[in-house]
């Protein structure tokens, strides 16, 4: 009863949603902030991300006469669960490394695939044609991506020879960071970094939701509740990519005295990066994304692998 | 209700429609997100799909060919709506209100809620005018499906 009872808190409080969902919205306040004031401009109050949430929740929804309407109302929903469930497993890998199990790195990858499917099973069931682009976007930006980043997060792994976060996270307690330590790691740090920009659908790779041409792309058809949600998830993976990055590559988040505030100065270094490369890159064409990631970083994370299985 | 009207009132979602306007309207709306005004600080965003919006800043003359879009726009709104006419143009017609194509202005086609004049209006009236429509928020939520 009591197990039960915890898991639930985790799953609804902490790690789970709550803690990703608020911890999300004030990260995504940090990205549109930093934005506006490398715009020079402003920008808007530490609360705003909760307002457009609760606002957004507050209206109505409206059920465009072509949508096939099961699937457009469940589409948002299955991506929140997505990035809730990555959001659990990754937080209690990095607070407890030994509640680890075998192959959750394998769970992690799949389920962090989910927000991606969720845009494409809504926007091709909203009945838009500008949806179903933004829809088939997404889907080629997906397998442009996912080739290079599971390769680059096996490196470590390789290099280890051991398939569970929780044996990641002690290793690098243990002997420090990954990516100081391999070469291949550094490489696969790179590689994934590139990879977590499309997977976030920003900047140089924001070519599914591209504002000025399709307009919000798979979300075109979207009102309301639904749309918070798919808001919300986007805040959520904001937050929750850099942790994934920093738990496989750069030594986990962990609390214990002064690391609490090293593994903080990590998480935001990474989140800073992910928000300049945003801010300082044009948009791609599609078929120059996908040149990128199977010409330029899935070569690189080959070399990556190659250089862990000879042990570098 | 509280917690749904203050946030509507710090997080209007703006939707431009131009129906026939000469575009000086319209790169005074676009100066208001430049960092000069910057109405980002009070929630105010631009959004490309009227599904997304909470306020129509509506410019131009309603001619006869866009008066279909301009209805259709507004019903493909999510309640609650709100409809800001922007300019001469839109509150009244302006030089164009005798011409053979005017189907306008805006409040005889949709219900509108708060007018600002001017040939162009300059920006810093159309921040006053929004805040003067956030103030009127403060009664009851705009229902304007009567």
């Amino acid at each position: 009863m009591n197990e039960i009872l915890f898991a639930l808190v985790s799953f609804i409080v902490f790690p789970g949603f709550i803690f990703t969902a608020v911890g999300g919205l004030l990260v995504a306040w940090i990205d549109r902030k930093l934005t506006a004031r490398l715009q020079w401009r402003v920008g808007p109050p530490w609360y705003q991300n909760f307002v457009d949430f609760f606002k957004l929740m507050g209206k109505e929804t409206i059920l465009p006469a072509g949508a096939r309407k099961i699937s457009f109302l469940l589409a948002p929903i299955m991506g929140l669960v997505g990035i809730t469930l990555v959001s659990l497993i990754l937080w209690q890998m990095n607070l407890n490394p030994g509640t680890s199990f075998l192959g959750d790195v394998i769970v992690i990858l799949y389920l962090s695939v989910l927000p991606s499917l969720a845009i494409i099973l809504g926007g091709s069931a909203s009945g838009n044609p500008l949806a179903s682009l933004g829809a088939s976007r997404e889907m080629k930006l997906m397998l442009a991506d996912e080739l290079p980043f599971i390769i680059a997060i096996f490196t470590p792994i390789v290099a280890i020879k051991d398939i569970k976060i929780g044996s990641i996270v002690l290793y690098q307690i243990n002997n420090g960071m990954m990516f100081t330590h391999h070469l291949s790691s550094f490489i696969a740090l790179i590689v994934t970094f590139v990879c977590i920009q499309a997977k976030l659908a920003y900047v140089p790779f924001d070519i599914p939701e591209a504002e000025q041409e399709i307009m919000a792309g798979p979300l075109i058809e979207y009102s309301g509740p639904p749309l918070g949600i798919f808001k919300l998830t986007k805040a959520m993976m904001l937050f929750t990519y850099p942790v994934f990055l920093i738990t496989i590559f750069a030594g986990g988040m962990r609390f214990d005295g002064i690391q609490a505030l090293w593994s903080i100065i990590k998480y935001f270094v990474i989140l800073l990066l992910i928000i300049i490369v945003k801010n300082t890159n044009p948009r791609l064409r599609i078929d120059q994304a996908l040149k990128f990631f199977w010409l330029r970083m899935f070569p690189l994370a080959i070399i990556g692998f190659i250089l862990a299985l000879l042990g570098i | 209700m509280g917690l749904a009207k203050f946030s509507l009132k710090k997080s209007l979602w703006v939707y431009h429609l131009s129906a026939g306007s000469c575009n000086n309207c319209d790169i005074e709306i676009l100066d208001l997100l430049t960092p000069r005004f910057d109405v980002e600080r009070f929630g105010i965003v631009l959004v490309g799909s009227a599904r997304h919006a909470d306020v129509i800043l509506a410019t131009g003359i309603v001619n006869k060919k866009c008066l279909p879009r301009v209805k259709r726009v507004y019903e493909q709104m999510p309640e609650p709506k709100l409809v800001v006419a922007v300019g001469g143009c839109a509150c009244s017609g302006g030089i164009f209100r005798t011409g053979y194509n005017m189907a306008g202005p805006f409040d005889k086609v949709i219900p509108v809620s708060a007018y600002i004049p001017g040939c162009p209006p300059k920006p810093e009236a159309i921040i006053d005018g929004v805040v003067k429509l956030i103030q009127s928020l403060n009664g009851k939520l705009p229902s304007n499906s009567k």
